[in-house]
């Protein structure tokens, strides 16, 4: 529901081990909706969800690993101190985080307060903390905004590890990402 | 417990560093104290009488400043949908943020108060009373703040609403509050200390599940 | 009373009810000021007597109100009925003026008593703070855009307010006491003589209905305007 109006009606999707689902439609269709329903973070009007077997809205949210469009990258802190808080926050591996760095090549910026990242080195922190919270599933809303094209094949590469270690993953994306997926189509 | 304590760090951190808000409300509880003299003039019996009631007012204003950041700032950059999705839960969140902000105003309001005091002309006989009643009294402040904060995280411009909606619920805890410090001021016994716990202690136990309330009502429609 | 907490049977229901609702609150007003100006003089308090007749049920309503709208914002919030939550929004602003009038005809009550229009007497004191809970709750209403998350968001506020108020009564008695003694409004019981109670018991309930009927209008109008709100967006997608 948004203003008093169903967003969408019928919708039926079912997600396998090590699968992912592209999420496609125009702007308005319900995109993001369907991703905070998944995640727990909206109430459904209607319907029900449930993953492994959870059915209940905020212990699900749990497993959730979110990419939403902020990155949440607080302008008084640097990357370090984010992945720090985030590896305390949903029990990650601190020793991880110089390494993460490196990988989304953050490593020289690692110190430096967000306020001075760019909107991709941004989203490079939060694939950064995406990875470091190793939750089963994924949801990724526009994952690929302000992405360059190397930012764009890292995504791809921790997407296919993801699915290959049996994870989930739902993205929400107009762009096409090369990857086996299933497809559901919002209108 | 170890996600709440992240939680709590991280805000401090944040607050402590430049931009921070926590050197900004003491300047601000200071300037209003200042002030004060100014307006009803320097009479020191009249100061006396006063200072406890006006330290109390101001501090209350200096906790409202900048109250209404308190969940908008991760509201509006994406963590609150984070921290949702974290262990901790809607009450962590509101218990973490509660005690950061008493940490960051209340705490440091309490310290100086009594150099406030002085120059108000306080007995010294009250001050313990002022500063008992304010770490008492400013984590209740605290807790009633966050839960209107919660209330008004999606308004654009909360902060001027925060004040009205929390003048009549803060009323019982100036009135306790200044009440213990006069009461040493004119040597009498009243049980305002006594009172304030009561509220105090009242207040802190429901908030946090008030704020976790408003919270959800907020973030998942 | 749930059961009526269909928009629909609402809508029919005080259709009917409310012709009657009307009558009998003019009529009761009639009687009960006839009687108010016709009293004798109290021995004390003389002819300024009488306008408790027009302070207290006020006074009434407005705490009443209050409850009437704690009540609804428990329902709308437990039971997620609408009706519960746009009566809860109606009478906030029934309320708030019930209170505004208390603290008018309060404080020109007080002018001959104290010599002067206002003093922190315990009740007008925490009057004015009802007041203020009041006009937090309305401008909490108009302050979130989306309607289900204001109604959600008043309700909690009203149920904080709910639960501080008695503390807020309590706290401000206590404080009158600290700095003035006893007030000339502490105990109404025992200083009203018995000729005074019909005439203020008849405005009591005269102030109730008058409530009762506003109420029910401005949620019958809210309701339409409701409809053709969503009448309007349905017709233009």
């Amino acid at each position: 529901m948004r203003g008093g109006r169903p967003v969408f009606r019928d919708v039926n999707f079912r997600v396998g081990r090590g699968e992912a689902l592209v999420v496609e439609g125009p702007n308005g269709s319900g995109k993001t909706s369907l991703l905070r329903l998944v995640a727990g973070l909206l109430a459904p009007a209607a319907g029900a969800i449930s993953f492994s077997g959870i059915a209940d809205r905020e212990e699900r949210g749990n497993s959730v690993g979110w990419l939403g469009h902020h990155d949440g990258a607080k302008p008084q802190l640097s990357p370090r101190e984010m992945l720090l808080f985030f590896a305390q926050l949903c029990g990650g591996a601190r020793e991880s985080i110089p390494s993460l760095l490196q990988l989304v090549g953050l490593s020289r910026a690692a110190d430096l307060p967000c306020q001075y990242l760019s909107a991709g080195q941004k989203r490079r922190l939060a694939l950064a903390r995406l990875k470091l919270c190793g939750r089963p599933l994924w949801l990724l809303d526009e994952p690929l905004a302000a992405l360059d094209a190397q930012g764009k094949s890292l995504l791809l590469d921790l997407l296919r590890e993801h699915l290959a270690a049996g994870s989930i993953a739902l993205i929400a994306t107009h762009e096409l990402l090369g990857l086996q997926t299933q497809r559901l189509q919002l209108t | 417990m170890r996600a709440a304590a992240a939680l709590l760090a991280r805000d401090l951190r944040i607050a402590t560093r430049a931009g921070g808000s926590a050197v900004l409300a003491l300047a601000f509880f200071a300037a209003v104290v200042t002030l004060l003299p100014f307006g009803i003039g320097s009479d020191p019996k009249l100061l006396a009488r006063v200072a406890g009631g006006v330290i109390w007012v101001a501090a209350v204003l200096a906790n409202l400043l900048g109250l209404d950041r308190l969940f908008q700032a991760d509201y509006e950059d994406g963590n609150l949908d984070l921290l949702a999705l974290s262990p901790l839960g809607f009450e962590g969140i509101a218990a973490a943020k509660i005690v950061a902000h008493w940490l960051i105003t209340g705490l440091p309001l309490t310290v100086i108060a009594p150099l406030l005091a002085l120059l108000l002309n306080l007995p010294p006989s009250a001050y313990p009373a002022l500063l008992l009643s304010l770490l008492i009294g400013t984590p209740a402040v605290s807790a009633l703040g966050s839960a209107a904060a919660a209330l008004t995280l999606s308004i654009r411009r909360g902060g001027l609403l925060l004040p009205l909606l929390l003048l009549p619920l803060l009323a019982p805890v100036v009135i306790f509050g200044a009440g213990a410090v006069l009461a040493q001021v004119d040597r009498v016994e009243n049980g305002a200390i006594w009172f304030l716990a009561a509220i105090s202690a009242v207040t802190i136990l429901l908030s946090p599940f008030v704020t976790a309330a408003a919270l959800r009502l907020n973030l998942s429609d | 009373m749930l059961a009526y907490a269909n928009p629909q049977r609402f809508m029919e229901l005080s259709h009917r009810v409310l012709p009657w609702l009307c009558g009998a609150t003019a009529v009761l007003f009639a009687v009960g000021l006839y009687l108010s100006v016709t009293v004798p003089p109290d021995y004390q308090q003389g002819e300024t007597v009488r306008i408790m007749f027009v302070h207290v049920p006020a006074a009434w309503v407005a705490m009443m109100a209050y409850g009437f709208m704690a009540l609804a914002s428990l329902i709308g919030l437990v039971n997620r009925h609408p009706l519960a939550d746009v009566a809860a929004k109606e009478a906030a602003p029934l309320g708030a003026l019930f209170t505004a009038m208390a603290l008018i005809t309060g404080s020109l009550w007080g002018r001959p008593m104290w010599g002067t229009y206002w003093v922190w007497d315990g009740r007008l004191t925490s009057f004015l703070l009802l007041f203020f809970l009041y006009l937090g709750y309305i401008a909490l209403w108009n302050a979130i855009e989306n309607e289900v998350r204001a109604a959600r968001a008043a309700a909690v506020l009203a149920l904080i307010g709910a639960v501080n108020l008695p503390i807020i009564e309590f706290s401000v008695q206590w404080w009158t006491t600290l700095h003035q003694g006893e007030s000339i409004f502490r105990s109404g019981g025992p200083l009203i003589s018995a000729v005074f109670l019909w005439p203020l018991f008849i405005m009591a309930v005269a102030y109730t209905l008058l409530f009762f009927t506003l109420l029910i209008v401005r949620i019958r109008t809210e309701i339409l305007e409701r409809r053709t709100r969503s009448a309007a967006l349905g017709s233009s997608s």
